[in-house]
Parts: C-alpha cells; structure tokens; sequence
C-alpha cells in the first residue's frame, strides 16, 4: 500500500491563534484512486488543501508527493510537481477568452516557469491551440470559445477551471467543491465528466458536500471533523460507521 | 481601427503604420503641426509611450518612474557625444544598455510590491534620480545647468576628422539629425519600436503577461514564476524610455534633470490612459493629442478667435471669445484637463474604446447582414490586442 501512494500526509498540525484546524493528519492517498474528503463546514478541508498546495506551511508534519517534500516550496514549483488545484470559488483569468484561459496552462506546461518566447506568434501556436479547443470540448464550453471569461456563468466558469486543471494532465488532482454552486443538470455531467477522466487513471482529491457526487466517484472516503480525520474506508464502511453518522450526517440515513 | 488591426497580419498592419508615420509631413500640414521640431517630438514621445504600454497595458503595473529612465538615456548619450563621437549609433546603444541596467535594479527592488505601492516606490526612485542628478552628481551631470556639449570635448573616434569651428552636431554616418532628416530618423526608430511591442503583444510571452494582469494569484497556481515576468517587461519598458532619452539627446544634444521629474513621468502615465491602456496605437494617439494641445493649442490667442468667429454678429463673435479664450493659449491645460475627465468617465478604454464603438456602430448600422451579435461579441474581446486565434 505504502508503495503505490501519490501522496502522503503525516503528523500534519496546523492552528490558526487558538484554534487547531488540523490536528495529526495523516493521509495516504493512492495511485489512480479518486479519494473523497467530507466534514462539516470548519472541519478543516479546505486547509488540509491549502497545507497541500503550498498555500499554508503545516506547523508540523510532512506532506510528501510523488516522493518529494513539498512543505515549503513554492505554488509554482508545486504545480510543475504535478499537484493541481482546482479552486472553491472560480480562479480564472477574467479579462482573457475562454480559448486563452485554457491556452496559458497548457503553455506553463510546455514553457515551464520561465519562457521569454516573443519571437514566437500566438496564433501559430496550433499544437497548444488544438489541445486547448479538444479541453474546452471536454467541458462543454466550447461554443464560448472566443467570449471573454467574465461573461459566461458561474456554473460555466468552475468548467473552465476544471478544463484549465485537466489539460496539464496532472498526477494529481485537488478538486474544492468541483460541483458547488452548479444546476442538478450541470453536476450530473460535472460528475460524468470526472468518471471520464478516472478511467484515464488519474489520481484525485474530492473535498464535496454533495453526497451523490461523493458516492458517484469515490473509491475511498475520509471524514474530517473539527481538525481530526474520524474515519477513513470504503465507501460502504463509511455509509455505515456510527461514528460518522453521529458527528458529521446528524443521524441521517445515507 | 484595432480592430481591423487585430485581424491583419503583422505584415500589413507594419506596411499600414509605416505608411502613416512617414507620410506624418503631408497630413499634418492642414492642422498646422508640420514643422520638424514637433514632428521630433511625435515619434520620440511615441516610442516612450510605446514602452510604457508594454509594462502598464500587460502586465497593469503603473511606474510612476519612467522618467528617470528617459533622463539616463538622455544623460548616456551626450557623454557619448562629448568622448566619443557625434555618430548616434554608439549614443543609443550606450542609452539603451545603461538605462536596461538600471531598469533591471529598480524594477528588482520595486517589483516586490504590487499595486499602488509598486508605483510609490518607482516614484520615490525617479526622484531620487532626479536630486542626485540635480546636485550629487553635478561632475557627472552638470547640475542646475544640464549636461552640454563644449568645444574642448575629447570625441575620440571624431579626432581624426578636420578641425571644425564651433560645435558639431549630432550625425547618423555624415548625414545630419537636425530638421526633417532627424524625423526621419525617430520614426525609423519608432517603427522599429512599434514592430517590437507588436510582436510581444501577439506573442505567449505578451499573454502571460495579461493573464498576469487579470490574475497573478491564478498564474502562479498554474505554474508561472511570475516575478521574472514582471521583470523583463520591466526591463524592456525601461529600455524603451531610455531609447526615448537618447533620441532626445540626439534632435538636441544636451540633458537636464528635469527630464526626470515626476511630471515627465506623470505625463506619460497621462497620454497612455488618454488614448487607451493595453492598445497597440491607443498611446500613440495619446502623445499625438496631448504634443498637439501643449505645442499647437497654446499658441492660439485672442487674435486668432477673432479670426475663427468672424462669420459670425459682431456681439455674438466678441460672446463666444470671451467664453473660448481662457481654453485656449495659456489656458490649454484647461482643455486638455476637460477632455481627460471626458474621456476617463466616459470611455474608460480611451480614444481607442471611442474608435472601437464608433466602428461598430457605423458596421451596425450600414453592414447590418454580416450580424451585428459578432461585432458585439468582438468589442468585449477589446481589451486584449493579443489573439489566441
């Protein structure tokens, strides 16, 4: 078990004054798996993620990816490390076209942190462009391909950003909320999409307080609460551990 | 017209934009700017604007400080008169270099700092310059008085040439860089100039750096080093100030400081906004309408109204004076103030947001089959020269 694992988390404390948003978290997330993360609002989910991707330094314990240290590097040189984060609230570039946001990861991806290509002309830039029409495709959004970023809707923004998280074809990826926010409609192909790109192998992290989306995609489920991870199993175990149940579903049938 | 320029290919719209430069003598005659001095100042001023648009148009970083760069240009090139020769070759290239050196310092420690505090401390450095060029570094830039050329200057390279009276001018191989052959050569300079920053702009590094602009949280979370970025747009801006600087000092071989007073800086900031941030000719047209105003406009007195409003009753022509008279001759800036605040509130994208609606307007209205939901759909994209298609 312990060979296959993308990322491990361990001994992870982090607190914020007084309050301890995580305490001793420790995490194994494997190869090819997609791995849930649900709690209660303040459970610490989305710290655990911003401890993840460089955004937080952990007082404590080690976040170890693909067999490096990540604690302390910079979100760029995460990035490039192949841990991709896809943000709660959409984090996209406002002023450009839907072509050119999903354009520029595609590029970090073949110029790397730093390229001073000016001799070259955007619009040769077939390969990179083809790429970035076949990701907007995938989403659905390929009809507001020259539109700017700003107009489209909230729902279709996320879609972009998950559009601009896939086409760097990451080890991994952060997915916050991917369907918050999104019509009935709009989550049930958010959900079929992300069943399409599990089939291609690759490695998730789904913090989601959706139960349907949850039990649609993952293979394995941790429960967050009040900083301390309370289970951690199978979707099955999950539905039916009284622990749970009593702290985070409220007695609630699942 | 950009437009049409963002569809045209980088060959037609260099021939176009050539063709508008060089013919600058015929179609500015009617409007009473013809005279080489202006001309000089058009093409210099639109090479300063040009670079400043390459930092504040991309990547939004407002310097408050590109003056300084145009006084480090300036002061470079007359050294280069005075040991070296008069040719403005090695003049330019000693302004370029030296002020890229000082671009990649300042821009270094500025860069730390985002927004208004960005442009605080690029202001705090010009003026910096600024004093030490006016008392400091007297020996090096001859104080209150300004750097000039003498006739017991070495001119090394120039050495060999006959004995002259007086004090030579400045030259590009023999030919003299006085009149119109010294417009011609600025705006040779200034096509240059232009084709450059049209090739950034069209460039991915020139769309980095306008995502940067849009969200640089978002960028380094997609695997940018964003700092380097900033700092190259740094540098080339400052180059092209300092570009600026030297064909100033070439038109007029002599170097106040100034030159790199915060006005020359604010100004540059001005005629940018004026004509539009983050367009290809939008600062051109900036400096055209601000040099106009401040050397054509103000020339305007009492006398010429008259003139103007002479079809007109005697007391209508001697009301409509009184009320033109305190915009126009001592009181251009009045002008130039009430068109900026027009402008600002009313076409936050400057001149060329005003071209861009009036264009689409005009293709609405007579062009109504080629649908007008794409020309809509087009003046959104507006803001970005640099296609992804």
């Amino acid at each position: 078990m312990e060979s296959n694992s993308v990322l491990t988390i361990e001994d992870v404390n982090k607190t914020f004054g007084g309050l301890r948003a995580l305490s001793d978290i420790n995490l194994d997330i494997e190869e090819g798996k997609t791995h849930a993360i649900i709690g209660p609002n303040g459970a610490g989910k989305s710290t655990l993620l911003n401890v993840c991707i460089g955004r937080l330094a952990p007082d404590t314990g080690s976040v170890t990816f693909n067999g490096k240290n990540m604690v302390g590097l910079q979100p760029h040189e995460i990035n490039h490390a192949g841990m991709v984060r896809v943000f709660q609230t959409p984090e996209i570039f406002p002023d450009l076209t839907l072509l050119q946001n999903v354009m520029i990861p595609a590029l970090a991806k073949r110029d790397g942190m730093f390229c001073f290509n000016v001799f070259k002309d955007m619009r040769n830039q077939t390969d990179i462009r083809d790429e970035a029409d076949h990701a907007l495709e995938d989403v659905g959004l390929i009809k507001f391909r020259n539109n700017k970023a700003d107009t489209i809707s909230r729902g279709d923004k996320r879609r972009l950003e998950l559009a601009m998280g896939l086409i760097q074809h990451p080890k991994l990826l952060l997915l916050d909320e991917p369907t918050a926010g999104m019509s009935r409609h709009d989550t049930n192909r958010t959900i079929e999409l992300l069943q399409k790109i599990k089939e291609r192998g690759m490695t998730k992290v789904i913090i989601e307080h959706d139960m349907h989306v949850v039990f649609s995609l993952a293979d394995r489920i941790s429960v967050l609460a009040q900083g301390e991870i309370i289970a951690s199993g199978a979707p099955d175990e999950i539905r039916g551990n009284p622990i749970v149940k009593e702290a985070y579903l409220g007695g609630e049938e699942l | 017209m950009k437009k049409i320029l963002s569809t045209q290919s980088n060959l037609n719209v260099m021939l176009i934009f050539s063709a508008v430069v060089l013919s600058a003598p015929l179609w500015l005659t009617p409007i009473g700017a013809n005279y080489p001095d202006l001309l000089q100042k058009f093409a210099i001023f639109g090479v300063f604007a040009i670079g400043f648009n390459i930092l504040f148009g991309l990547t939004g970083y407002l310097s408050f400080g590109h003056a300084a760069f145009l006084g480090i240009g300036s002061y470079s090139a007359v050294w280069s008169f005075k040991l070296l020769t008069m040719n403005v070759v090695p003049a330019i290239i000693f302004g370029v270099v030296l002020s890229g050196l000082f671009a990649a310092v300042i821009g270094f420690i500025s860069l730390r700092r985002s927004g208004i505090y960005f442009s605080i401390l690029t202001l705090a450095f010009a003026q910096m310059s600024y004093n030490l060029a006016y008392s400091v570094l007297t020996p090096i830039t001859n104080g209150e008085t300004g750097l000039q050329l003498t006739l017991h200057d070495p001119r090394v390279l120039d050495a060999a040439a006959a004995e002259q009276s007086g004090i030579p001018s400045t030259t590009l191989f023999g030919l003299s860089m006085s009149g119109y052959s010294g417009f011609y050569f600025c705006a040779s300079i200034l096509i240059l100039a232009f084709f450059v920053s049209l090739k950034i702009f069209r460039s991915p590094f020139g769309v980095k750096l306008l995502a940067i602009k849009s969200n640089q949280t978002r960028m380094k979370y997609t695997g940018f080093n964003t700092r380097p970025y900033l700092l190259t747009a740094f540098i080339i801006s400052g180059m092209y100030a300092g570009l600026a600087g030297t064909l100033m000092a070439v038109t007029d071989p002599l170097a106040g400081a100034e030159r790199m007073q915060w006005t020359a800086s604010g100004e540059v900031v001005l005629m940018t906004i004026l004509g539009g941030t983050g367009t290809l000719i939008g600062p051109l047209l900036g400096v055209g309408i601000i040099k106009y105003f401040e050397n054509i406009f103000s020339a305007l007195n009492e006398q010429t109204l008259y003139v103007v409003f002479d079809f007109l009753p005697e007391f209508l022509q001697s009301f409509l004076v009184l009320i033109t008279h305190p915009f126009v001759g001592e009181g251009w800036h009045l002008t130039l103030g009430a068109l900026f605040m027009i402008v600002v509130i009313f076409l936050p994208g400057g001149v060329m947001e005003g071209i861009n609606r009036l264009s689409g307007f005009v293709k609405r209205k007579y062009f109504s089959d080629d649908s007008g939901a794409d020309s809509k759909a087009e003046s959104r994209l507006q803001t970005s020269d640099a296609g992804g298609e």
